[in-house]
């Protein structure tokens, strides 16, 4: 029966990367936008703009990378855990679903899939973003910044197979994005540090899981951050199992 | 006491038995106390109009759907307590298109067996195997968005045989097709019930379809199944013949004919009046000695045939069958698919 577990999520990490890599366009635009953020952004800031809350010596594109890898992890694992919607939709999810094998290893397939598209991405904008002049402290950072990614991943696609469970059809689907995404992403302190925030909002940026994430990557790539890295860790991991337990106990119970 | 215990080891040797499967959504029945079995190697079918509770039936039967009430058993596994064992022994033809089309034929294929756990060996030689029998082999590359409806037809078919099953589910299987591929669609699904020996369980609003293909057939109409026997019994319920006039006015005319003798029973269908009798070419002469004018009808014309399911769907729901009816929520899917496109 194990076995037959992880075939399972084999198969559906399987699909998911023939479908990733025929979407060419797919790539593409999904890596456009936070190319834009490092390039208007970025090097907008660059020059002689000093940050408060900021350490000093620290560029601003630097500081910014670990943010938009934040985006990038975040956009990509909301869109294959609400990809559920596409299957509800185009009708293949009742295929998974009258197949003997065990819902949560359909979620988990799902979420090896995501996790590895989104790795992907994020691997290439960080290549893209040396090129644009970022520097990393050293090599054994990009390890603990992948752990981090991979962190940001699950826990984002959990939630978004969550939210996908519950809906009916892809009408709400943009509605996910303006009011859930984008404050996750716009609280996360990707610009600049959550201490900048007013008092009254600063309890919205520490519920705001990415905001460990994008900390705890900025602590291995650049060495900054305002949490400590034990901190960020212990909660993207709570986060991460949480999501993934919720996401298959909603996805299972889906009737269709 | 003896006749008892037979009727029950009887029932172990069906397929498919269910008994009282029942189905509310929200305080509307979908199916209604629903019983029947089905024998093994059989090809049954559920004839119905749409929205009558054939979908809800297959699904709660493939354990997509939870029964309100009832049980259901196939090949002895119930669909509640052993959904794994009974989702292994069945195949499934969906309505509507269950594949992703950003996958080849192929791949769609290899990702069933995967799923349903076949070996490398099997995988390839069954891949091939339902391949040859759909004749989709040397479409097994393409990309399936770039098939036809006839060929994802063919495709999901062949996807439900995949795993062996023992039964296999065909919901509306040649709904939206072209005759010439009904046709074919038909003759696959006669030669798999022969080659493979499967138990067919398949629902249509399609009369022809259902005379062709089913041994038996059940007439469901609100749910409840109104009538179960083979196509050959239940137009023998009928007897005889049937006369159809097209008759104007034909509420007058319904009225004289209902005081015949000779009519075994009569309804009417907008101006067409159908009249259930014995010998019918005897029949049409008394019809013709009726005086119109003193009657104050006209007869337009008359027909005599053999009667056909439609006549058996028209006796026992008081009703032809609403072709093309297509429920809210289905009509409300369709333009979804049409306005978003990934």
């Amino acid at each position: 029966m194990k076995s037959n577990n992880l075939e399972t999520i084999y198969v559906m990490w399987l699909r998911e990367m023939k479908r990733f890599l025929r979407a060419k366009s797919r790539i593409i635009g999904t890596l456009l936008l936070p190319f834009f953020f490092l390039l208007a952004v970025g090097s907008g800031f660059n020059s002689g703009f000093s940050l408060p809350g900021a350490p000093p010596g620290v560029n601003y594109l630097n500081f910014l990378v670990p943010g938009i890898l934040g985006m990038t992890m975040l956009f990509s694992s909301m869109s294959t855990g609400i990809s559920v919607l596409w299957d509800k939709e185009f009708g293949f999810l009742k295929e998974i679903m009258v197949a003997p094998v065990k819902r949560f290893a359909i979620v988990l397939g799902r979420i090896a899939g995501g996790v590895t598209t989104a790795l992907i991405q994020g691997i290439l904008i960080l290549i893209l973003s040396l090129f644009l002049g970022f520097k990393m402290v050293n090599l054994p950072s990009f390890i603990l910044a992948l752990l981090f990614m991979f962190l940001i991943g699950i826990g984002f696609i959990g939630f978004g197979v969550a939210i996908a469970s519950k809906m009916e059809d892809t009408q709400g689907f943009s509605l996910i994005m303006q009011f859930v995404v984008f404050p996750i992403f716009l609280f996360s302190g990707a610009f600049f540090p959550v201490i900048n925030f007013p008092g009254w909002l600063r309890p919205i940026a520490y519920l705001d899981p990415l905001t460990y994430g994008v900390d705890g990557l900025r602590s291995s790539l650049i060495g900054f951050s305002q949490f400590p890295l034990f901190l960020d860790l212990i909660i993207l991991l709570i986060f991460g199992s949480l999501m993934v337990i919720l996401g298959s106990w909603l996805f299972s119970k889906t009737e269709i | 006491m003896q006749i008892f215990d037979e009727y029950d080891i009887m029932k172990t040797l069906f397929m498919i038995r269910v008994e009282n499967l029942t189905k509310k959504f929200n305080g509307f029945t979908a199916v209604d106390n629903i019983s029947f079995f089905v024998n093994k190697g059989e090809i049954f079918g559920f004839l119905g109009p749409n929205g009558a509770g054939k979908t809800t039936t297959i699904k709660m039967l493939a354990t997509l759907l939870k029964p309100t009430k009832g049980e259901a058993k196939i090949c002895g596994f119930d669909v509640l307590k052993e959904k794994e064992n009974v989702r292994k022994s069945i195949g499934i033809v969906f309505q509507e298109p269950a594949l992703d089309n950003r996958l080849t034929g192929f791949e769609n294929l290899d990702f069933h067996a995967r799923l349903y756990g076949l070996d490398k060996e099997t995988r390839k030689k069954r891949i091939e195997e339902v391949l040859n029998l759909v004749e989709l082999q040397d479409k097994a590359k393409i990309l399936v968005i770039n098939y036809s409806g006839g060929m994802q037809r063919r495709l999901e078919i062949a996807r439900g045989l995949m795993h062996y099953p023992k039964v296999l589910f065909l919901d509306e299987p040649t709904l939206g097709l072209d005759p010439q591929t009904r046709h074919r669609i038909w003759d696959y699904i006669l030669q798999l019930n022969q080659k493979e020996k499967i138990t067919i369980i398949l629902t249509t609003h399609y009369m022809e379809e259902a005379d062709y293909l089913c041994q038996r057939v059940g007439i469901i109409d609100f749910g409840k199944i109104v009538a179960l026997d083979t196509p050959q019994n239940l137009k023998n319920i009928l007897g005889g013949d049937v006369i159809s006039i097209e008759v104007f006015p034909p509420e007058r005319a319904f009225e004289i004919f209902k005081t015949f003798s000779w009519v075994k029973k009569i309804n009417r269908c907008n101006s067409i009046i159908n009249l259930n009798v014995e010998q019918g070419e005897k029949k049409i002469p008394l019809l013709m000695k009726i005086d119109q004018k003193e009657a104050g009808f006209e007869i337009k014309s008359v027909n005599l045939r053999k009667p056909t399911l439609e006549d058996v769907f028209l006796y026992f729901t008081g009703k032809t069958i609403r072709d093309g009816e297509a429920s809210q929520e289905e009509k409300n899917k369709m333009t979804m698919r049409g306005r978003f496109r990934r």
